[in-house]
């Protein structure tokens, strides 16, 4: 029975952050913002837009409406994913757009995610294990220069060694530009090549959060009078840092990354910028240089959307894994 | 507002207070005397604690370092940071005129380097400004006052934090318009919600305590125990996460200089990063360009986080070593 209500309760707290987020947007690029909407929207497209193209977006999107008119018209407009049209791409709805530039940040940002978690856990098992050693403190202070680091530097140093200096690797972009010419198989070794770098990049940057997160979560863990009971009982050691300690140090590193989803969306912006990957990165980077603001604000509700959807999937895996979270 | 006249500390027995069970007499002297020599000796304290922590003290060397650096360039000639003034030629390798090369206008990297210490530092320590207060604020607001308040403040605050930071930073400043000032506000605004968070918990846990319930019953009005008692115990907490804060802000205004998004008049780390980036300096093999303003962040940063760690570790010994 707990059950239920903890999931309705959470999906209802959804909910409302997302009608606050849309309100917020709405007010960040229609009232806030300086200018009147049509022409803060248009600065893209600077002198360029014609009269009859002015008038087609006033009357499209209600713009000459009061705020609360505009309101009710960019809420439905939403709903109905109207996000408006790209000036950078001529025109092109915002939605199709980003459905284009998706899947590859979709692929850039999964995979780094699993390689740097499964990493960063097994490092934080190690080091928490045997604390104090050598092998903890290397790791330590390797993750924690990881994560000082911003990530665009570790980029841009990546593609400095290996690219231009050894020559491994291809400067930038997703697919070369001949790939059109390319078999199936041809065309996935092109991505992949394309997409090593970035990875790399994106993998040792989120190393280090996943690390720390993991070793203090199992030291916790540790000191905690079950851990005393298993060994007491007679329980090898192997079996009480897999069976007792792991399994229950794995919780807190669950949600805690997901958590920190927010930023870690930051850090695949810039190393997109660094790559040249085309990804929702560049795409939000496109748009700041351009003032392209229909695409900036699609952006915006999208990340944002993301980060609540990952949320609520952290929040339900931790009440899947720990009954007691139900309970309460 | 005076103290009141019974002197209950932390340590005093919980129960009725008796005349006979009152804390041995407080030592001659004046009440603000004996105040200052309190702090002096828990400062004392306090130091010897942080000396022995060889993180912390690494990280306080390196930025005593940074300090001195900042101190310099606020002096130095910043002639040849100006584009039009550059002297040397474009694109040359570290030299003896030019330690550490020259960028595509020809500029010093170091002369760079160390001017942009100034303004990556004062957005840094600025926005924390920022974070902190209103942190600060939220956080005691809704862990003292509980109930409704709480409840708006932390829904509130769980927006703050579910928004992904750069994105909104990315929004804002590019409606409002490239400035430090907007740069700082942007990174202030974005970065407070942990923190009221912490404090929150905080309060919650020292406004419980017996002593706090004692001033109540002696006549301690709400402004009374925040500021005396609730804010005095949740500093130390505070000043931690303020370190650490330091630390991100500082990589916030670096990113959002490498999108283009800071003040184009004032150098800082990330601009040049950004300039570099721009003219392709990773495909041109300039390593001199990239590398000093990359690892001077890698350390102010590393400096913040491991002075951050040592602090935790002194304030909660319960944190064992991280």
């Amino acid at each position: 029975m707990g059950t239920r209500r903890y999931i309705l309760r959470k999906l209802v707290q959804a909910f409302i952050t997302l009608v606050a987020i849309l309100i917020f947007n709405f007010f960040l690029f229609r009232v806030w913002s300086p200018g009147d909407p049509v022409s803060f929207l248009t600065r893209g497209q600077g002198a360029n837009i014609s009269e009859q193209e002015r008038q087609a977006l006033i009357e499209d999107y209600g713009l000459d409406k009061s705020t609360w008119g505009q309101f009710t018209e960019y809420m439905k407009d939403t709903l109905m994913l109207k996000l408006g049209s790209s000036s950078f791409y001529q025109g092109e709805p915002v939605m199709s757009v980003f459905l284009r530039f998706l899947w590859p940040t979709l692929l850039l940002f999964g995979i780094s995610t699993l390689f740097s978690m499964i990493i960063g856990i097994w490092l934080g098992i190690r080091s928490g294990w045997r604390r104090g050693s050598l092998f903890d403190r290397t790791s330590m202070i390797g993750s924690l220069v990881l994560y000082s680091m911003p990530e665009f530097w570790l980029g841009m140093l990546l593609l400095l060694l290996f690219s231009s200096t050894l020559g491994w690797f291809p400067v930038g972009g997703r697919i070369s530009t001949n790939a059109y010419e390319l078999s199936g198989f041809g065309n996935a070794i092109d991505v992949a090549n394309h997409l090593f770098l970035p990875v790399l990049t994106l993998t040792l940057a989120y190393i280090g959060q996943f690390y720390l997160v993991m070793r203090s979560s199992l030291l916790d863990v540790l000191g905690e009078d079950y851990i005393t009971t298993a060994r007491a009982k007679g329980v090898s050691e192997r079996q009480v840092l897999r069976h007792h300690a792991v399994r229950n140090a794995l919780l807190p590193t669950v949600t805690l990354v997901a958590l920190s989803f927010g930023y870690v969306i930051g850090g695949a912006i810039t190393v997109e910028v660094v790559f040249s990957y085309q990804g929702l990165g560049l795409l939000t980077y496109t748009a700041i240089l351009s003032k392209d603001y229909w695409l900036l604000q699609g952006m915006f509700l999208f990340f944002t959307l993301a980060v609540i959807v990952f949320n609520l999937i952290a929040d339900f895996t931790y009440a899947y894994l720990d009954p007691r979270v139900r309970e309460a | 507002m005076q103290t009141p006249p019974l002197h209950v500390g932390i340590d005093a027995p919980i129960g009725p207070v008796v005349d006979e069970e009152l804390p041995p007499p407080v030592p001659p002297g004046s009440p603000r005397r004996i105040r200052w020599a309190r702090r002096r000796k828990a400062l004392h304290r306090f130091w010897l604690a942080f000396r022995r922590d060889t993180m912390g003290m690494v990280g306080l060397a390196i930025l005593v370092f940074f300090i001195g650096v900042v101190i310099f360039a606020i002096f130095a000639d910043t002639s040849g940071t100006r584009i039009t003034e550059a002297t040397g030629q474009p694109l040359q390798p570290p030299s003896w005129d030019y330690p550490l090369g020259t960028d595509n206008y020809g500029r010093s990297v170091l002369t760079l380097t160390i001017q942009g210490a100034k303004v990556s530092l004062l957005v840094g320590l600025t926005a924390t400004v920022i974070t902190m207060i209103i942190g600060a604020a939220v956080g005691l607001a809704a862990g003292y006052r509980g109930g409704g308040t709480d409840t708006v403040l932390m829904r509130i605050t769980d927006w703050g934090l579910v928004i992904p930071w750069l994105v909104l930073a990315i929004s804002l400043a590019s409606i409002f318009g490239q400035s430090l000032f907007i740069i700082i506000l942007v990174i202030g605004l974005t970065t407070w919600p942990s923190t009221a968070r912490l404090v929150r918990s905080q309060v919650l846990s020292v406004k419980e305590r017996a002593y706090i319930e004692r001033s109540r019953a002696l006549g301690a009005g709400n402004w009374y125990l925040v500021t005396r008692h609730v804010l005095p115990n949740v500093m130390p907490v505070i000043m931690a996460n303020t370190v650490l804060i330091v630390a991100i802000a500082i990589l916030s205004e670096t990113a959002l200089s490498f999108l283009g998004l800071g003040d184009p008049f004032s150098i800082s780390w990330g601009q040049i990063l950004q300039q570099a980036n721009d003219a392709g300096a990773s495909t041109l093999g300039a390593w001199w360009w990239l590398g000093a303003p990359g690892v001077c962040i890698v350390l102010v940063v590393l400096a913040f986080t491991m002075i951050g760690f040592a602090l935790d570790q002194i304030i909660n010994p319960r944190i064992r070593d991280r």
